[in-house]
């Protein structure tokens, strides 16, 4: 059994630099855990995660949308982990599109904004921010106090039933945090088979496209991707 | 909905953020939700059941946001760890509201570490194994782990403003986010306290982005001294930012709060009532500035206004020489 969780954010808004201290700090805890990145042409993170030791894969969507390309694969993504015995696996995704939507029911999820990114950006994002169960705040540490705490207001209003955590990806301030409310809120799965998508992906040209929230390859229709899981598409380090 | 807007005016952002404005016509949520197709909500990514989930959920959030009185802190405790080589460190030490607390040491010897202990209300669980206590307690989880419990605020060189707003829309943008009863009246105040620490004026209307070093470092202050909620603040070394000291630490004073200052300048080492030395990573000792030092500091003061008189003189193409240099040193060796 793996826990799985979903960790999703505006591009650059430091997901990579905070999932690798939390990893860090949940090692310290005796839980290891391995991450699985989407991106969408191409990514560097991968070597990130295996120059600090972390066991991970990498998924690139090319030309389809990144969002219906990671529904077609977190299944797998779950099972990546459970192949290599991991007891959490982190799936990464960069949030491309601000209505973007891939947050699964019953997995918890997670939402990265940074403070650069100003204090708007909470009603900017979609289901992404509205329907994770903990957004974490990134680059306090270079704004003034008052753009921080507008900052944590804004996201409680956009969604005001998550938890709220600023984290530092440099320094790893926060990490601790984020791995405790890790430990507590991910459920060990056997499967995510059937498991439904918080909310419907924005449309495209696929069966998600026309509303399918269902995980599984049955569910999966038109034009559909999946990792190549034996080659270099497939898995890094570890 | 009048009564609900009436009661909670931050409802007009709920509507706003999902692209409705005339949410103020309807007679209630439930009239709003009918009025618009579902197409309109799935623009947001949201379907109505979820609206409704979220509305009650805001509403929920933000009278707990004003219920809050904000915890009292009647004191914060550094239960001491180890420095880099294993040594213990100083056991104990307390803070109470309205004291100034310096931390000094070489540059490299812990002085961040100690305020980012402190910042996260380390239990033994940082390198320096400190353990910190509020009300003379280990905080609960939730105080440690949430943004929304926490108690530091902070101030550090490296802070700038990203907005780009002007000083008086970025100030009322906090007001409102603070849910102040007025936040116009909170705004002309926090400018006015900003521009009487700064050493240049500035108004209202000018971009943040534009404040000069001095002129932002004074707003910070001011805006976290009168409309941060957080009753302890940490300063990671301001000494060079052109704004008056000595007022800036009064006012945080002033509204009773806990501030601890990582400096290396004697003039703000010898305000704090008592200063922590950092060395090789551990709280070598503690010291509670002694008359002695109390009286240096006037002369140390007189010094610090002669050498910014200077400064002007300079600024203002005069040369520091003849009567301009007499009168700072006569300045400088008056008696007390």
């Amino acid at each position: 059994m793996t826990m799985l969780v979903t960790v999703s954010g505006p591009p650059s808004s430091g997901k990579t630099s905070i999932i690798i201290k939390t990893v860090s700090a949940l090692r310290r805890d005796g839980l290891d855990a391995g991450v699985v990145k989407f991106d969408c042409l191409s990514t560097v993170d991968g070597g990130l995660y295996e120059k600090a030791g972390i066991q991970a894969a990498v998924g690139l969507s090319g030309n389809l949308c990144p969002d219906h390309f990671f529904a077609s694969n977190v299944e797998e993504s779950l099972a990546w982990g459970q192949q290599r015995g991991l007891p959490l696996v982190l799936v990464e995704s960069a949030g491309l599109c601000n209505r973007c939507s891939p947050h699964i029911k019953g997995i918890l999820a997670i939402c990265v904004i940074d403070c650069l990114a100003g204090v708007s950006t909470p009603k900017k994002i979609g289901p992404m921010l509205k329907l994770a169960d903990a957004v974490v705040i990134s680059k306090g540490d270079i704004v003034s106090q008052a753009e921080r705490e507008v900052m944590a207001f804004r996201t409680k209003q956009a969604n005001p039933k998550a938890s709220i955590i600023a984290v530092n990806g440099i320094t790893g301030q926060g990490a601790g945090a984020l791995a405790l409310l890790i430990r507590q809120g991910a459920a060990p799965q056997a499967s995510i088979h059937g498991s439904r998508l918080r909310f419907s992906m924005p449309m495209a040209l696929c069966s998600y496209c026309l509303g399918e929230t269902k995980l599984g390859e049955e569910f999966q229709r038109g034009y559909v991707r999946k990792v190549d899981w034996c080659k270099g598409n497939g898995v890094v380090g570890g | 909905m009048d009564e609900m807007l009436a009661k909670h005016p931050t409802l007009a952002d709920f509507f706003r953020q999902i692209g409705i404005e005339d949410f103020a016509t309807f007679a209630s949520l439930e009239e709003v939700l009918r009025s618009y197709p579902e197409s309109h909500f799935e623009h947001y990514g949201l379907d109505r059941a979820t609206v409704r989930e979220t509305f009650d959920a805001f509403v929920h959030r933000m009278e707990g946001l004003k219920d809050e009185a904000q915890a009292k802190v009647q004191s914060i405790v550094v239960l001491g760890g180890y420095d880099k080589s294993g040594r213990e460190e100083v056991a104990r030490i307390e803070f109470v509201p309205g004291e100034i607390v310096c931390v000094v040491g070489p540059t490299g010897s812990g002085k961040s570490r100690l305020l980012a202990d402190i910042e996260c209300l380390a239990q033994g669980d940082t390198p320096t194994g400190r353990r910190i206590l509020v009300n003379g307690q280990a905080p609960d989880h939730c105080r440690r782990h949430s943004s929304e419990h926490k108690l530091v605020a902070q101030l550090s060189q490296n802070m700038n403003f990203v907005l780009d707003l002007s000083v008086g829309e970025f100030v009322a943008l906090h007001a409102e986010s603070r849910m102040l009863p007025d936040p116009v009246a909170a705004t002309q105040l926090v400018v006015a306290c900003a521009n009487d620490l700064a050493g240049e004026k500035f108004v209202a209307d000018t971009s943040v982005t534009q404040l000069s070093g001095g002129q932002s470092r004074a707003l910070m202050i001011a805006d976290t001294a009168l409309l941060s909620p957080l009753p302890v603040v940490l300063i990671d070394e301001i000494e060079n930012a052109g704004v008056d000291r000595k007022k800036a630490l009064s006012l945080l004073v002033k509204g009773e709060k806990i501030v601890l200052m990582s400096t290396h300048d004697p003039l703000l080492a010898l305000m704090g009532t008592r200063r922590m030395v950092i060395e090789n990573g551990g709280i070598k000792r503690v010291l509670t500035t002694s008359d002695e030092e109390r009286s240096h500091l006037s002369y140390l003061e007189r010094w610090d206004r002669g050498v910014l008189r200077l400064r002007d003189v300079l600024r203002g193409g005069g040369r520091i020489e003849g009567r301009e240099w007499e009168c700072f040193e006569k300045a400088i060796s008056s008696s007390n």
